[in-house]
């Protein structure tokens, strides 16, 4: 048998590589960002511009004022790491939920891609990466504006990228398997409602956990946001190696490798019956 | 597997839970040929085109495409096949062209190859002048003249068209079907399912009626119509409300009669002398409102093996 080398000739036709399929799926979310990223840009851009007024100018003043900032640390320089990583974590909310209903249920792309030499597991890693990279240029574009505000002393920060794409898919992989197993966006709500609000108010984006009661300490450990945040703050104020580094990638890794396996499985279950 | 046939299936089997939505049919594919399914809808025509598209799995039985099985080369069978599924599954954000652009890069074709393909193929669909038009507003004609034409970006041997024109009023219909003609023409083998016996009797070469997941008869347009029906049908309507009154009436005119909700089908040979056969016998009683002689369709055959007629 005799495999013809463009995939446009009848008869078997060379197989594509797992690098070739991710690219030519990949391709779709390109398409689909150069229509929006216009818009994405400009409120990634103007989200941490009205965070960093309100923080640094107005909650800093106050607390520098009362008690010298947290820990001997000015408060603005203390809290943007904190709002990097809860920023993440919102970022990657949106491009889980809604986008993956969209695209397993009312405009069905990813059964058109299925349709095509691709399997779920391209699938996932083509859309995974595209999230990836999204992140990545939006905490970019925060660090480089909290650094404009004076908020940033050390080249470190950038650490903050990699640390808030690896938080974010932390709350991607589980939220497409949650997604994947839905009839309908009801439920999405919920998610802001009783996962982002208390995550952001809890995970010592703001203040030190420490000032919160033991049993609600629990809630920051088990999840990875404060792990994230405690990571980012530390590469931040110039400590690219933060205390017990390991524990918080370990307990973030663990999140994004359950969600991944569900949302394989979710997937698998759901597009390919 | 012989080399004159393209896709081969054996005791096919399809369930979903307790559901069995195809129940072991055989059946084969020759190269350029167009084949249908025709049955109503729930007959399993989609489940097993599903199969066929090597996108769902096989429960059991074997199936062979190309001589692949798409337990083991699903993608291998996808580079080559053309998949136009019943929903049209656009991105309707998008445009005419970028719709078949990405989908064309699904394939691993280069962005070079994606884009003449492209021209060919908006030129094929005659959406041209829309190209750089959003798909939402577009019509279904065009909606469905768009995923055709999105289905072929791979230049695939075998396309595969699940209920192709479901929807569209007839004169879209005449002209996706003067599309599939051509691809005919041009050696591309056809697997289609329908519920309309005439798009059966215009495309298919061949086709399968099926009726609850089974197929319950095979062979050309013709030969289904010289084997489970008559030459001519007598359609006798009556001005009642159960069309079962006027049954005794009539019995014994034609071959066979059919009763009908709306009217009685008398099967004959010769419809012109049942014709007047029935107005000598129903003067001076309940006279018909209107008694009409046509040819056999499919839309007979199925009647005469199924007890159901396809359009409910």
């Amino acid at each position: 048998m005799t495999l013809s080398s463009s995939r446009l000739t009848p008869g078997p036709r060379r197989p594509l590589s797992w690098v070739e399929r991710t690219t030519g799926l990949v391709a779709f979310h390109r398409v689909l960002l150069r229509r929006t990223w216009r818009g994405e840009a400009v409120s990634r851009f103007l989200t941490p511009v009205l965070f960093l007024a309100a923080m640094g100018v107005g909650v800093g003043g106050l607390v520098d004022r009362a008690s010298g900032g947290v820990g001997g640390v000015p408060y603005l320089r203390f809290v943007v790491p904190g709002i990097v990583l809860a920023s993440a974590m919102q970022w990657a909310v949106n491009e889980s939920m809604w986008p993956v209903l969209t695209l397993i249920k009312w405009n069905q792309m990813y059964a058109a891609m299925l349709a095509a030499p691709t399997k779920v597991a391209d699938v996932l890693r083509a859309h995974w990466l595209m999230i990836c990279v999204n992140i990545a240029w939006s905490a970019a574009v925060f660090i480089a504006v909290a650094t404009a505000f004076g908020a940033v002393h050390s080249w470190w920060a950038l650490l903050g990228i990699p640390i808030a794409v690896l938080t974010a898919m932390a709350f991607v992989t589980p939220l497409f398997w949650f997604a994947a197993a839905r009839q309908d966006e009801e439920g999405f709500t919920t998610v802001f409602r009783l996962v982002v609000t208390p995550l952001m108010l809890f995970s010592g984006t703001f203040f030190p956990i420490s000032q919160l009661p033991a049993w609600l300490q629990v809630l920051p450990w088990v999840t990875p946001l404060w792990h994230g945040t405690e990571l980012a703050r530390s590469a931040f104020l110039g400590d690219p190696v933060a205390d017990r580094w390991w524990l918080h990638l370990a307990i973030i890794a663990a999140w994004i490798v359950v969600g991944a396996w569900g949302a394989r499985r979710a997937f698998q279950r759901r597009l390919v019956a | 597997m012989s080399p004159d046939v393209l896709l081969s299936a054996r005791g096919l089997t399809k369930t979903f839970g307790n559901f069995t939505a195809v129940d072991g049919v055989d059946f084969e594919v020759r190269p350029g040929e167009a084949f249908g399914f025709l049955g109503p809808n729930g007959a399993g025509k989609s489940s097993t085109m599903r199969m066929v598209a090597a996108v769902s799995p096989v429960t059991s039985g074997e199936l062979r495409i190309f001589g692949l099985d798409p337990a083991v080369d699903g993608p291998a069978i996808r580079a080559r096949l053309g998949n136009c599924p019943q929903q049209d599954r656009l991105d309707e954000e998008l445009s005419v062209e970028e719709n078949l652009w990405v989908y064309g890069r699904f394939f691993g074709l280069s962005k070079a190859e994606v884009r003449a393909r492209a021209d060919e193929l908006l030129d094929f669909a005659q959406l041209t002048e829309r190209r750089h038009d959003k798909v939402e507003p577009l019509s279904g004609g065009m909606k469905r003249r768009l995923v055709i034409a999105r289905s072929l970006i791979n230049n695939p041997e075998l396309l595969l068209l699940d209920e192709p024109t479901t929807g569209l009023d007839p004169q879209a219909r005449h002209v996706l079907w003067d599309r599939l003609f051509r691809l005919k023409r041009q050696g591309v083998t056809l697997i289609l399912t329908t519920h309309y016996m005439d798009e059966a009797e215009q495309l298919c070469d061949r086709l399968v009626v099926m009726d609850k997941g089974r197929i319950v008869a095979e062979g050309s347009p013709r030969q289904l119509i010289a084997e489970h029906s008559t030459r001519e049908v007598v359609e006798v309507r009556f001005d009642a409300d159960d069309h079962g009154e006027h049954r005794d009436v009539l019995d014994g005119l034609g071959e066979r009669l059919e009763v009908l909700p709306d009217r009685i089908l008398l099967y004959a040979h010769d419809g012109d002398a049942v014709a007047t056969a029935v107005t000598h016998r129903t003067r001076g009683g309940s006279e018909p409102l209107s008694t009409l002689v046509r040819r056999s369709t499919l839309e007979d055959v199925f009647l005469h093996l199924t007890g159901r007629t396809l359009v409910d």
